[in-house]
């Protein structure tokens, strides 16, 4: 083998490990990789079977018919407060929001909804946290798009922002509506 | 003063060990149902920690699933089956150990790679032909033999 070959193999692979090194620290700073996500099972499938309590609270039978943004909450997450203007907007532009309080006193969730204002169309409450295991969730906050046949359609784990709702979740409605 | 030692001494002494799971309630009655819950629930990954158990982790959602694996062991679930709900819901990504498949091939297979490749390494340095190095001249002769005898 060459020598000059071997001298240079070295060199060339460290500025390929660099070269993806780097792109994996840009994705990972403008959201669309996260080493630590955990992938959805959830995606092209059904919603499983559940029915939770609320004012009036919902079922997997309701969404439907149109694209929904079921998102899990709790008065006792930070991230959530970071989360609220941007859910708040999602409302004004029409978006139905339905939202699944996770772990959550009643009081609380009311004292928290309306210190940072009701984005969601539907309320209801998983206090012993058991559909969310059957979601795959792994905390709060976390949406979930599910599309006009009941079907999940996108997931996002972790406060939405403004960069979140233009880059992915605007063209996944629009693929949906 | 030494009242104040001694009352200091007799609390830290008084402290409760720090147990794995922090609430005794938890486990089972029956110990060898325990022992395989404990089993079980060593190879799932708590989704919070990520590189804890969910036995080892003290987070809401492991106490969670090992209420969960627990009321199946006792139903009598085999163990394939509950590592299997919880595959359904998290994905392979819950299981500590993943499971030898296409996407994991790479993973498992590393090691007979690194051994291939090794491997070939030294039959190519064997391969190459070893250096001759030319024979001494009468003038390296003479003084090797002089740095021998002094």
């Amino acid at each position: 083998m060459n020598r000059r070959v071997l001298l240079l193999a070295p060199l060339g692979a460290t500025l390929v490990a660099g070269a993806g090194f780097l792109a994996m620290l840009r994705r990972e700073q403008d959201g669309t990789f996260d080493p630590r996500g955990v992938p959805s099972m959830l995606l092209g499938r059904h919603v499983p079977p559940f029915a939770l309590p609320g004012d009036p609270g919902f079922s997997e039978a309701d969404l439907a018919g149109q694209p929904i943004l079921v998102n899990f909450f709790a008065s006792w997450c930070v991230p959530c407060i970071e989360e609220a203007p941007v859910l708040m907007n999602l409302k004004r532009a029409g978006v139905a929001l339905y939202g699944i309080a996770y772990k959550d006193k009643p009081p609380a969730t009311a004292a928290f909804l309306a210190q940072r204002g009701n984005p969601y169309a539907r309320i209801a409450r998983d206090e012993p946290g058991r559909v969310a295991i059957d979601w795959g969730v792994t905390g709060v906050p976390e949406t979930y798009l599910i599309d006009p046949h009941g079907v999940v359609r996108w997931r996002y784990v972790g406060p939405m922002t403004e960069r979140t709702v233009s880059a992915e979740l605007q063209p996944m409605l629009r693929k949906y509506v | 003063m030494r009242h104040i030692y001694l009352a200091l001494v007799a609390i830290m002494l008084s402290a409760a060990p720090a147990w794995a799971i922090s609430d005794p309630s938890e486990a089972l009655p029956d110990t060898a149902q325990e022992a395989r819950a404990v089993r079980i629930g060593g190879q799932l990954r708590c989704l919070v920690c990520q590189n804890e158990s969910i036995e080892d982790s003290g987070a809401d959602l492991a106490r969670d699933l090992r209420r969960i694996v627990r009321q199946r062991v006792v139903a009598g679930d085999s163990d394939t089956r509950i590592v299997g709900w919880l595959v359904e819901r998290y994905g392979n990504f819950v299981r500590l150990r993943p499971p030898f498949e296409a996407s994991t091939l790479l993973l498992w297979g590393s090691p007979v790679l690194a051994l291939l490749v090794g491997a070939g390494a030294v039959w190519m340095s064997r391969a190459r032909a070893p250096v001759v190095s030319p024979p001494l001249t009468e003038a390296e002769r003479t003084r090797l033999r002089a740095l021998l005898d002094t």
